[in-house]
């Protein structure tokens, strides 16, 4: 009897269980469509607005495209004072060469803490853990002042050569190299006669091509997006990254303001990140659970 | 031991440079002009003699032998007076290619400019009061020095007008005529009656409380500092807040920024009964291109209003050390004083120029009609208020002006008391300039 | 054989500090020296105003209690925690959530991919055109109180950025929206990290899947927990895009949303006061030096 009951309970129990599951599933994906909604809502409005005039826009919100992008394109791209073009240009520029210096670099840096024996091996890599979270404002006055002592501002190399010391990617590659990087093909190589620069650019950097394509990503992009450090640096207008190009539209010589142009010059900005992340979504999700935090 | 290295690569560099500049006591072969956009630059390419363009993209080009080239500094912040100081404090070392010879500057901070040794005096160029006598006595009064010394020229004198939008004028005051309109916001008293009819037909005012600012900041009795450093607030400033906090709280006019989209929107909808401007304004800002807006049906009138001021306008600067003194003189005079090529600089670009014998002869001119301003003629109203305008003017204007206006909004919003926002506005300017003595 | 080795290992490893000199020599030059000379400048008197430089002459710590007894740099810091909890306290909470549901074997979601997609997106957005986006987004006369009025849910267009708690919100919600996919990301692996045999004893035992969320996987999840938190706190005293370009570098209603780095960026770059700004690059050195070394602490803590 007592045992009857029993499987009776249990029985219940798990009906309750799968009926609860989809009563929870069901709730789950209502509150993740809403997350959806709430994540890209902004982006809808952007991209309908960048399509509508700034008389059309003057009259309020609707959910009608209008034909208005070719000529907020045109019109922003007559205004010589926010070179839309020049912007792209030079994001492309800065981002990139930092995405390559930094994982090139950092995948060194990793690879001498990895792989040789050495007296400040120990100090070095606590070192750079340490001051992996001090954010880089904290010097930016000294920073400056010696980029104008160098004379090189309003030049894109302060802006791309620190990319060399980047301790993040650093932390990120010396992560994937303890799991991915055995010494003992290292020391194979050793054993045919490859030189240790060599064998770093041949053997070890092909290994380590996942990490480097999820970091060459996040500091591309980082670069892509960066704000504050550029704006103490670049002054001419050709010479600027596309948020300083939209902070100057925001506060620009007020004969031609334009919300319609405004609209598409933020669509410009975001519209490269956006496509890339389309192909990439399902690498660069993967690649940031992979390299968080050990274990 | 890397910095030490770079240290005498920089000096190596600093004193070839010396020695480049030093050959030769003649006219230099570069002209070099320091500008914020491309107003002072259209202008010159197109009237200044004799100029090709050699590059298009960076439009810079030739006078005869003589290279000119453009340095572009967007005015973003102080973006360009950061950049144009340190171009003018490399001047002294700089070499003969790379010496400024011309800059221009803004009403707000030329004072800045002017009293320092980086600007030259006309004199010294050989430019003569007799050369400018044409001109408005305001533009003068901004660019001269403690000393009483002219140390830069204009070609535009920036005569602001109210300027109403016709159809609520029609339907709240019964008539768009300039002349009676004009009754209606002749001072502040009766502006205030008539924002409280329009408020009541349910319009605004004005967009923003900062569309009369200017007028309130270019009547003031004193500078904002005064010759020991001390900062100080105006009586007609002290008008401006109280009559703005009234607006407000009454639903006369918003605490809008200018130039925002919200601000803007009075250019296509009778919602607003008048925006603060000058020609510039009228013909650039009100959005006549756009088929759908009042400006482009001719919807708007204008009056003299309240009181005088003018908004705008550059400066245009002989920077001291220039290589070029013959040549800098010659583009001051024929850019800023030329009466031919201002009359063009009317009809072509529509400024209303700094010359009293072109803007008399446009005011009398009954063949001229500002479509904007469905049909009016705004010169008469340009040209007399330029003689009334009297400006009281510090190194330290632009600050002032801009935290003013941003810490008062505070207020108006309702975020603030009227004495918080005084001492916030203490407080930004004490933090801009460390040296100011501010009230505690 | 043994020997040969020893002396083969010693003569590769001069190759450790080969390698290691790119990053020593630009992290020297870029990031030592700079950090150096702003905190030598912060011990001087010496600021730009009009085309003249005034100092560096010595002045002591004169600058520390400048910012410190009228109030700035406490101001700042409370405006800048504030905004960070307004937006974490959600993050955490939400990304508990999500990350519980997307490596919940049982609940089976399907489109996961998608939606782990989809939140992670805003973190590669551009913060500047974001910003610049809900700056037109929620002006009085903007798409939001357009939409809000059009529903009959406001009567008139709202002033968010002219209110103190709309405008901190709006900062908050951005930063939540930026980074919650990755915070999601982070716990989801956390708890994918979690030995399955516990849940399944857990299951035998009859738990319910919030008693096993409760007593196994939260504290289980504490280390990347306290990870999370501070290197979220450490961006969070970073903060400068949103609110730079939401509030036009005012920081208004009321210097409401001026941060820590904004009041830096200002006496840079527009007072040009040099010592001042040294003075509070060091606060915020300190702080932040503080706060990495509490995250050194608690990552190495486990091993």
């Amino acid at each position: 009897m007592a045992n009857s009951n029993s499987q009776v309970q249990i029985q219940t129990e798990k009906e309750k269980n799968t009926g609860g599951i989809k009563v929870r599933r069901a709730i789950a994906y209502v509150v993740l469509s809403f997350v959806t909604v709430l994540c890209l809502f902004w982006f809808f409005i952007l991209f309908i607005n960048a399509t509508r005039g700034d008389a059309e826009l003057a009259k309020g919100f609707t959910v009608i495209p209008g034909g208005y992008l070719i000529k907020n394109m045109l019109g922003l791209m007559g205004r010589p004072e926010i070179p839309i073009w020049y912007g792209l240009l030079n994001s492309f520029i800065i981002a990139g060469s930092s995405a390559v210096l930094a994982t090139y670099f950092s995948t060194m840096t990793a690879y001498a803490i990895h792989t040789y024996e050495f007296k400040a091996k120990k100090f070095m890599f606590t070192f750079i853990l340490m001051i992996m979270m001090i954010p880089t404002q904290v010097t930016a006055l000294g920073f400056i002042r010696m980029v104008y002592a160098m004379g090189l501002e309003n030049n894109f190399i302060p802006l791309i050569v620190p990319a060399i010391a980047a301790p993040v990617t650093f932390f990120y590659m010396k992560q994937y190299m303890d799991s991915a990087l055995p010494l003992s093909i290292i020391e194979a190589a050793r054993i045919d006669g490859s030189g240790e620069f060599r064998t770093f650019n041949t053997i070890a950097l092909p290994m380590m091509k996942p990490a480097i394509a999820v970091q060459a990503i996040f500091t591309f992009v980082s670069s892509w997006n960066n704000y504050f450090t550029p704006a103490l640096i670049l002054k001419t207008a050709r010479n600027k990254t596309l948020p300083l190009l939209i902070r100057q539209l925001q506060k620009s010589d007020y004969l031609t303001q334009d919300m319609g142009q405004v609209y598409f010059m933020i669509a410009f900005s975001i519209l490269p990140v956006i496509i890339v992340y389309v192909f990439l979504s399902k690498f660069i999700v993967q690649g940031i659970a992979l390299g968080s935090v050990k274990g | 031991m890397k910095m030490k290295l770079l240290c005498v690569l920089l000096s190596t560099a600093m004193v070839t440079a010396l020695l480049a500049g030093c050959s030769g006591e003649k006219e230099g072969q570069t002209l070099n002009i320091c500008v914020w956009n491309d107003e002072f630059q259209t202008r010159f390419i197109d009237y200044y003699p004799g100029y090709e363009i050699t590059d298009e993209t960076t439009k810079s080009g030739k006078i005869g032998d003589v290279t000119v080239n453009w340095f572009v500094y967007p005015n973003e912040g102080a973006n360009y007076q950061d950049n144009l100081d340190r171009h003018l404090q490399a001047n002294a070392d700089a070499s003969a290619d790379e010496i400024i010879d011309l800059y221009c500057i803004e009403a707000d901070y030329a004072l800045k400019y002017v009293n320092s040794d980086y600007s030259m005096n006309l004199a010294d160029l050989g430019i003569t009061a007799a050369d400018l006598s044409d001109q408005y006595k305001y533009t003068q009064d901004i660019v001269t020095d403690a000393n009483g010394a002219l140390k830069g020229s204009s070609w535009q004198a920036c005569s602001a007008l109210l300027i109403y939008n016709r159809a609520i004028a029609k339907e709240v005051l019964g008539t768009d005529d300039p002349a009676e309109v004009q009754t209606y916001v002749s001072d502040w008293d009766t502006y205030n009656d008539t924002a409280a009819k329009i408020a009541e037909a349910g319009y605004l005012m004005t967009a923003s409380v900062n569309d009369t600012y200017r007028t309130f900041s270019n009547n003031v009795s004193k500078p904002w500092v005064d010759a020991d450093g001390n900062l100080s607030i105006d009586a007609n400033i002290e008008k401006w807040i109280d009559m703005s906090a009234e607006q407000v709280a009454n639903g006369y006019t918003t605490t809008n920024d200018l130039w925002g989209d919200d601000w803007a929107k009075g250019f296509y909808n009778d919602e607003v009964f008048c925006y603060f401007g000058p020609a510039w304004f009228i013909d650039f800002s009100m959005k006549v291109e756009e088929p759908t807006s009042i400006a482009a049906n001719g919807g708007w009138g204008a009056v003299a209003g309240p009181q005088g001021y003018y908004w705008g306008g550059t400066w245009v600067c002989a920077a001291t050390g220039t290589d070029n003194e013959e040549l800098v003189k010659d583009v001051i005079l024929t850019m800023t004083a030329d009466t031919a090529i201002l009359e063009k600089i009317v009809t072509e670009k529509r400024d209303c120029v700094n010359s009293k014998t072109v803007l008399e002869k446009f005011a009398a001119d009954t063949s001229y009609k500002n479509d904007v301003l469905g049909g009016q003629n705004p010169y008469a109203l340009f040209s007399a208020n330029l003689e009334s305008i009297n400006l009281q003017l510090s190194a330290y204007d632009q600050v002032c002006n801009e935290k003013m206006q941003s810490c008062m909004k505070n207020y108006f919003a309702g975020n603030a008391t009227k004495e918080e926002a005084l001492s916030q506005f203490y407080k930004s300017v004490k933090e801009a300039y460390p040296s100011l003595n501010v009230p505690e | 054989m043994k020997e040969a080795k020893k002396g083969n290992i010693v003569k590769y490893n001069k190759w450790g500090y080969i390698f290691l000199i790119p990053f020593v020599v630009v992290y020297l030059v870029f990031q030592v020296y700079p950090l150096v000379s702003t905190i030598f400048f912060s011990f001087f008197e010496y600021y730009e105003e009009n085309l003249a430089v005034v100092g560096p002459t010595w002045n002591n710590f004169e600058h520390y209690i400048q910012i410190f007894s009228d109030g700035s740099i406490v101001k700042y810091a409370e405006n800048t925690i504030i905004m960070w909890l307004m937006g974490f306290i959600p993050q955490i909470l939400v990304s508990l959530l999500l990350g519980a549901w997307f490596s919940d074997t049982r609940l089976h979601l399907k489109a996961a991919g998608f939606f782990k997609a989809v939140i992670y997106l805003p973190n590669l957005i551009m913060a500047s055109a974001f910003a610049m986006l809900f700056f037109t987004l929620f002006a009085s006369s903007g798409p939001i109180n357009s939409i809000l009025v059009d529903l009959k849910i406001l009567d008139q267009p709202f002033r968010f950025l002219e209110n103190i708690l709309a405008t901190r919100t709006l900062v908050a919600f951005m930063n939540f929206i930026m980074w919650f996919g990755n915070t999601t990301i982070l716990l989801m692996a956390g708890m994918m990290g979690i030995d399955p045999s516990l849940f399944e004893a857990a299951e035998v035992d009859g738990a319910t899947s919030t008693q096993v969320f409760f007593r196994i996987t939260l504290p289980l999840l504490r280390p990347i927990l306290v990870y999370v938190a501070i290197t979220s706190l450490v961006g969070g005293l970073q903060m400068f895009d949103v609110p730079e370009i939401l509030t036009e570098s005012t920081g208004d209603p009321n210097e409401c949303a001026k941060t820590l780095i904004m009041y830096l960026n200002s006496q840079i770059s527009v007072s040009k006061n040099y010592g001042l700004a040294g003075a509070i690059s060091v606060v915020l050195f300190v702080l932040t030096g503080a706060l990495s070394m509490l995250v050194f602490w608690v990552t190495n803590k486990k091993e």
